[in-house]
């Protein structure tokens, strides 16, 4: 019920809770049971569910240290889960966050450690900083405004041209990591790029924890979104071409515009996912770490039911479940890929929430969410 | 499909061969250059035509189907690891291993079909998301079997990288003893020895479902019921055709060539497993599926193009050293890899005229 602001125009803040409580009831169910039939499935391989799932919670908010880890699992996940979100709420379906965030990665790496040779200067930190960040963040958007001009102006699907670009930017980066952009100690034998100047670091928030400022910013980015979503005149034009575009059209929206917008802010802020971990993180990029990260995005989107908030506690849980696993496999000798399994499931019952309707005997209330339409849409 | 398309496709397909006719020809002969690419073009799009039938039984009925990438690295998991169960387990004949797993892709397609069939007729889930819950179950379930198996500590192969009972033999092997050896046989020129007798069986079937679905899409009842639902389905419905028994059938037929597909990775190109191992060849399926404007000759005529581009980059490896120092960016490997996911983009923007997908492609179906 996302839209309850909308149908009251002063909903007190009961209404509110209770609507979020209505539209997390899903998805939390649809957690649960992904949690039950995983624990079947370790079981099945002769496993102990208990055990696994103890060392799973441990693992991810045991100690103070195991927050700090989930927090900074949790940053890229909000950035990319955010990404993807954004462009459902447009009607659109980006599979690319995982392109998008590699090429935002390159580009925050390069002027992390090269800018400063190349223009021949030292960067001061405070602005040396923010352009490692906003090159990310360019980079991201560019990417990302390919498939929507070439969805607005061709007509070519963007689910396909997504994937495409994906590999396309996977092969270069690839090539530039094993090539022209890659570390060269001596020492050094993996596709990674030199580290990056101190002053375009982002701090991390306590000392001996790893979780640094990246997480703040992404919450903040998160607020940002809602923002920009429900509060501002190119937000409903985003949720208007995504809720009926034809509605949107007679209503003199300009279509191709909101379309390409829509996909280069989505790109922008899978390419911030690159940079933040290139820069609180890493400090460099490095071949294959983003692996993965694009289809989590897509399960966290739908899981969050695409709303701002939504992203940001399934962030948090899936989050905390890689980061669990690391402890569960040491625990328990199940294979830390336990967790995709666990993941698609909960993924499966969100989207397939009948299933969940019926097996809880919930009756449907709210709205179904429109997410995407075949090759015309 | 219009002669626009098929001259477009034979255009591309004759500039990728003279590319490497011009590179590698001062060190090998020109035939057997265009004779290995042609060997080279039609294997590896064997996956993709498999892939792109699939999305044409799917979509001919109204269900969009992306989540044939899933189906088949799935089936690649599950064939590949029966054919290790049957011969290491049971002590089957490796070749009869093979074919068991071969079988037991094409029944993982099929399975994995009924699930998507499932979400998106009966529980009318977005497809496109189906689909993508699809392929993302596919990566967990592989990664997690994968692993569990194979690598762990006190798992049933204790960490011995396992390799499938040998591969499927080409077909000039199989015709061996009818011709007194594999050279030569029935005295054919060497240009179609190497094309068609040197391809393996999965790459035979694959041509050979290319012509029974075109005959069983545009020639029979089947086809026609299949068409008017993807169409029309509430016309349909009038005339008394079940549309959900259609689609559920149409859905798990497509699985089933998907994880066909499947099975060229693991049992026929190579006999190992690795995670992700399908590359994204179910989703260039699709994009040959859409160019060939849903039709089987011309979802294959587009497979061969890509096909074509990757056996560009395949052939170009035996040549880096001939490669003229102008055209230096063809020495690496991943600049040339790009040209499948390039032309995949390029075709979709439709220079090369629209094409016009079912009517109801894609719509769930309510009473």
């Amino acid at each position: 019920m996302q839209n309850a602001d909308e149908k009251q125009p002063q909903p007190g803040w009961q209404q509110a809770v209770r609507a979020g409580l209505n539209a997390a009831l899903v998805p939390f169910l649809a957690i649960v049971t992904a949690v039950i039939v995983g624990g079947v499935i370790i079981a099945l391989v002769g496993g102990n569910p208990f055990a696994a799932y103890l060392g799973l919670a441990q693992g991810a908010f045991g100690s103070a240290r195991a927050w700090s880890e989930t927090f900074v699992w949790a940053t890229p996940y909000i950035f990319a889960g955010l990404a993807v979100a954004l462009a459902f709420k447009g009607g659109l379906f980006n599979i690319g966050a995982e392109g998008q965030l590699a090429f935002g990665a390159v580009a925050t790496a390069w002027v992390g450690y090269a800018l400063p040779e190349v223009l021949g200067i030292e960067i001061p930190g405070i602005l040396h900083l923010p352009l490692a960040i906003g090159a990310g963040i360019l980079a991201g958007a560019l990417w990302a405004a390919i498939p929507g001009a070439l969805k607005a102006y061709a007509g070519g699907h963007e689910v396909i041209n997504t994937i495409m670009m994906n590999y396309i930017a996977l092969n270069i980066t690839s090539y530039l990591l094993n090539g022209p952009m890659k570390d060269k100690n001596p020492l050094n034998v993996i596709a990674r790029t030199p580290e990056i100047a101190e002053g375009a670091r982002l701090p991390v928030i306590f000392d001996g924890l790893r979780v640094h400022w990246g997480f703040p910013l992404a919450l903040l980015v998160a607020l940002g979104v809602w923002y920009l979503l429900w509060k501002t005149t190119l937000g409903f034009e985003i949720r208007t071409v995504g809720a009926n575009p034809d509605a949107a059209r007679y209503a003199g929206i300009n279509f191709r515009r909101i379309l390409i917008v829509t996909m280069a802010l989505s790109g922008l802020l899978a390419g911030m996912a690159g940079a933040v971990e290139v820069t609180g993180l890493n400090y460099r990029h490095e071949l294959g770490f983003s692996i993965g990260y694009g289809f989590d995005a897509i399960a966290i989107a739908l899981l969050g039911k695409t709303h701002p908030f939504g992203v940001v506690l399934a962030s948090i849980l899936f989050a905390g479940m890689r980061n669990g696993a690391t402890r569960m496999q040491f625990l328990t000798q199940i294979p830390v890929d336990i967790i995709s399994v666990i993941q698609s499931l909960i993924l499966l019952f969100v989207a397939a929430d009948a299933i969940i309707r019926y097996l809880y005997r919930i009756k449907a209330k709210e709205e179904r969410l429109v997410l995407t339409r075949g090759w015309r849409g | 499909m219009d002669w626009r398309r098929f001259s477009f496709i034979g255009f591309i397909i004759v500039f990728l061969f003279t590319v490497v006719v011009l590179i590698g020809g001062s060190r090998v002969s020109p035939t057997i250059i265009i004779s290995s690419m042609l060997t080279t073009t039609i294997a590896v799009a064997t996956p993709l035509t498999l892939g792109a039938l699939s999305g044409v039984f799917c979509e001919r009925a109204g269900v969009v189907n992306i989540g044939i990438e899933g189906m088949m690295l799935a089936a690649a998991f599950f064939g590949w690891l029966t054919a290790i169960y049957m011969n290491t387990v049971f002590k089957f004949d490796p070749n009869l291993s093979l074919w068991t797993g071969v079988l037991a892709a094409i029944l993982t397609g099929g399975l994995f079909a009924l699930l998507h069939a499932w979400l998106s007729i009966t529980f009318k889930v977005d497809q496109i998301i189906g689909g993508t819950v699809i392929n993302i179950l596919a990566v967990g379930i592989t990664g997690f079997l994968n692993r569990q198996m194979f690598f762990g500590e006190g798992s049933i192969f204790g960490g011995n990288v396992p390799h499938a009972p040998g591969l499927l033999p080409s077909l000039s092997k199989w015709l061996a003893p009818l011709c007194g050896g594999p050279e030569g046989c029935l005295g054919l020129p060497g240009l179609i020895q190497g094309t068609f007798l040197d391809q393996k069986p999965v790459a035979l079937a694959a041509i050979a479902l290319v012509l029974v679905s075109h005959y069983v899409l545009f020639n029979t009842r089947w086809g026609l019921r299949t068409r008017a639902v993807g169409e029309h389905p509430k016309a349909a419905d009038t005339v008394g055709i079940n549309v959900y028994r259609i689609r559920y059938v149409n859905v798990i037929i497509g699985g089933m060539l998907a994880g066909l597909g499947g099975a060229y990775f693991t049992i026929e190109s190579v006999p190992s497993f690795e995670p992700l191992m399908t590359n994204g060849r179910g989703f260039i399926s699709l994009a040959a599926m859409i160019f060939g404007n849903w039709t089987p000759f011309g979802a294959w005529a587009a497979a061969l193009v890509f096909g074509a581009s990757q056996a560009l980059q395949i052939n170009l490896q035996f040549f880096r050293d001939a490669i003229p120092p102008q055209w230096a960016f063809l020495q690496h490997a991943y600049i040339v890899g790009l040209a499948p996911y390039v032309l995949t983009m390029l075709i979709l923007t439709g220079i090369i005229g629209k094409t016009i997908p079912p009517a109801a492609d894609g719509q769930p179906y309510e009473k």
